[in-house]
């Protein structure tokens, strides 16, 4: 009986052990010691970390107008991004579960921009912006291309939020593809034969039965666009004049150039409570329209 | 009547994506013709193919950025990553379901509430650790920490998967002899192969793509990863094109290459690991 106990706690051991130890070492710890270090003064540097309360929190609530700003940008940025991209890859998705020719080719390429990593997509979109865009505006001679891209605010935020799109839509059309696939194909014959229209059978039949598909593909698009880092880094450096900084780029830039690693903290804890918020209440909501089919 | 319709549909349907797929394109095509440019050509023509393919680009990039240096870093960490968080994840997870403990639902919940975590909550203090570890400026440190990271995702989708793997195989396996470390990585390992392929796969390309972590824990230029060597490359170079897309060309086409062999179970992988997640 001893023995047996043994050798539970030895295959315990054993089998979850590892993995338990990364984890708690690199999140359990670094979770734990964030959350002491937002109430200090840290610089990253000296040892000498001094407790100062709530002082970091009050500093980002009253004096912090720059976190507040890439704030209202992820925000914006967000809402735009997780509609588009998802307008973008259920379209994609919709027609490619039709019977093309060339539909796997097609769904190759949509997918391609997604396994290249945000900073290069970033690196790539600089030059596209500021050498592919004016060509084509010359050749076509149409404005929207002779925009300056990169150079102001409203539309540095679009430039964002297009390559973000480029990126993304071809990962959700996936999701959705996965999906689409497994709506019953009898249901939509039995709705065409009762005369519904294209758009009744997509919005009485298909939508509800993907709902599972749309929660996670709203849940994926909107930590994506909450956490962008890499694009944002790479695109604009949150420029011009921090316009389109997002707060994950700013939590950066305040621990490691202004060398404030105790208010970054306080920040990134800050971030950690509204990303957990929104998705929680996405969940939520998303969920509840679910059917079983 | 009807099914010429349909099919006059599915041609035009087709056209337009063909179209879209071409703007999805692009930016590629841009990309490659203007890396093969001179300098002055990139300047006055952005869009025309090149006059003539100046491929000594490609060779000034390839040297300047010590491309070499960083194909093997990257490819090194990869590798030895993913093996890894795959191998103690399915462990874990297998041990999670079978051995259905108070202690290891609450684990299983922490995993799941970490999923949640930005990185960015926890990178300074994460780099904090690596310094006291004294594993700061190595590989092994971003080892450490991309176990740590990204073992939560993989587990989550592991127990999932295992929960529907029938009980019964194992049991044989028991009564001829195997204990219960032959019977995981004789029995249960293989079995779980589809969910394995989509936790590489997802884990491959996050850790080859990562640019913040690595640029966090490694300073030596000689240990730099693509995405590190690239930034740097591209912050001495900027504006200078001709040297710069050829190094981005560089710098995605491994990536680009494995896709398109591995694209049946990148696809699959996403959509099973989306689907669970």
């Amino acid at each position: 009986m001893r023995g047996k106990k043994w050798s539970q706690f030895g295959q315990q051991l054993f089998f979850v052990g590892p993995a338990t130890v990364f984890f708690t070492l690199m999140m359990i710890v670094p979770f734990l010691m964030g959350m002491y270090y937002s109430f200090t003064d840290w610089n990253g540097v000296s040892g000498n970390v001094i407790w100062v309360g709530f002082d970091n929190f009050r500093n980002i609530f009253t004096n912090d107008a720059d976190f507040w700003s890439s704030f209202w940008f992820t925000l914006r940025f967000t809402l735009l991004g997780v509609v588009l991209t998802n307008l973008v890859g259920f379209f994609l998705a919709y027609f490619l579960t039709k019977p093309l020719k060339m539909r796997n080719a097609l769904r190759t390429i949509f997918f391609m921009p997604n396994v290249i990593g945000g900073l290069l997509l970033g690196f790539i979109w600089q030059f596209i912006f500021i050498k592919g865009f004016s060509t084509l505006g010359d050749l076509t001679g149409w404005s929207f291309f002779q925009l300056p891209w990169l150079g102001d605010a409203t539309t540095g935020f679009w430039a964002i939020v297009l390559v973000f799109i480029w990126q993304s839509s071809g990962y959700l059309m996936v999701v959705y593809i996965a999906s689409l696939s497994n709506v019953s194909k009898d249901v939509l014959e039995a709705a065409e034969i009762d005369g519904a229209t294209r758009f009744q059978v997509l919005r009485s039949i298909i939508a509800p039965l993907i709902m599972p598909a749309v929660t996670v593909c709203l849940f994926l698009s909107i930590s994506w666009s909450f956490k962008m880092f890499d694009l944002n880094l790479s695109l604009t450096k949150g420029g011009p004049f921090k316009s389109t900084e997002s707060v994950a780029l700013n939590i950066y830039n305040e621990a490691f150039l202004n060398n404030r690693y105790g208010l970054g903290t306080a920040k990134a804890l800050l971030f950690f409570l509204i990303v957990a918020i929104i998705t929680i209440i996405q969940v939520r909501i998303t969920k509840s329209k679910e059917v079983e089919a | 009547m009807e099914t010429k319709a349909k099919s006059r549909w599915n041609i035009a349907t087709e056209i337009i994506m063909v179209v879209i797929a071409f703007i999805f394109l692009a930016p590629f095509y841009f990309l490659f013709v203007n890396s093969v440019k001179s300098f002055g050509e990139i300047l006055s023509d952005a869009a025309s193919w090149p006059t003539k393919f100046s491929w000594a680009n490609y060779a000034k990039a390839w040297d300047l950025a010590r491309f070499s240096e960083a194909f093997v870093n990257s490819l090194t960490i990869t590798i030895i990553s993913v093996l890894l968080i795959s191998l103690i994840s399915a462990m874990a997870a297998y041990r999670m379901v079978r051995a259905d403990s108070k202690f290891n639902r609450v684990l299983l919940l922490l995993f799941v509430a970490a999923m949640v975590v930005p990185f960015q909550t926890i990178m300074i203090p994460v780099l904090k650790i690596v310094n006291v570890l004294g594993v700061n400026n190595s590989m092994i440190g971003l080892l450490i920490a991309y176990l740590g990271l990204n073992v939560p995702m993989a587990i989550f989708l592991f127990h999932g998967f295992i929960k529907s793997v029938p009980l019964e195989i194992e049991e044989a396996a028991t009564v001829d002899g195997c204990n219960p470390i032959t019977v995981f990585f004789r029995i249960v390992l293989p079995l779980l192969k589809p969910m394995l392929m989509t936790i590489i796969v997802l884990n491959a390309l996050g850790i080859w793509n990562d640019y913040l972590l690595p640029s966090l824990i490694l300073q030596s230029p000689n240990l730099r990863t693509i995405p590190l060597a690239t930034f740097s490359f591209f912050g001495q170079y900027t504006k200078q094109w001709d040297l710069a897309l050829p190094a981005l060309v560089l710098g995605i086409a491994p990536i680009i290459v494995f896709y398109l062999f591995m694209q049946r179970y990148i696809v699959e992988g996403i959509a099973a690991g989306s689907v669970k997640g």
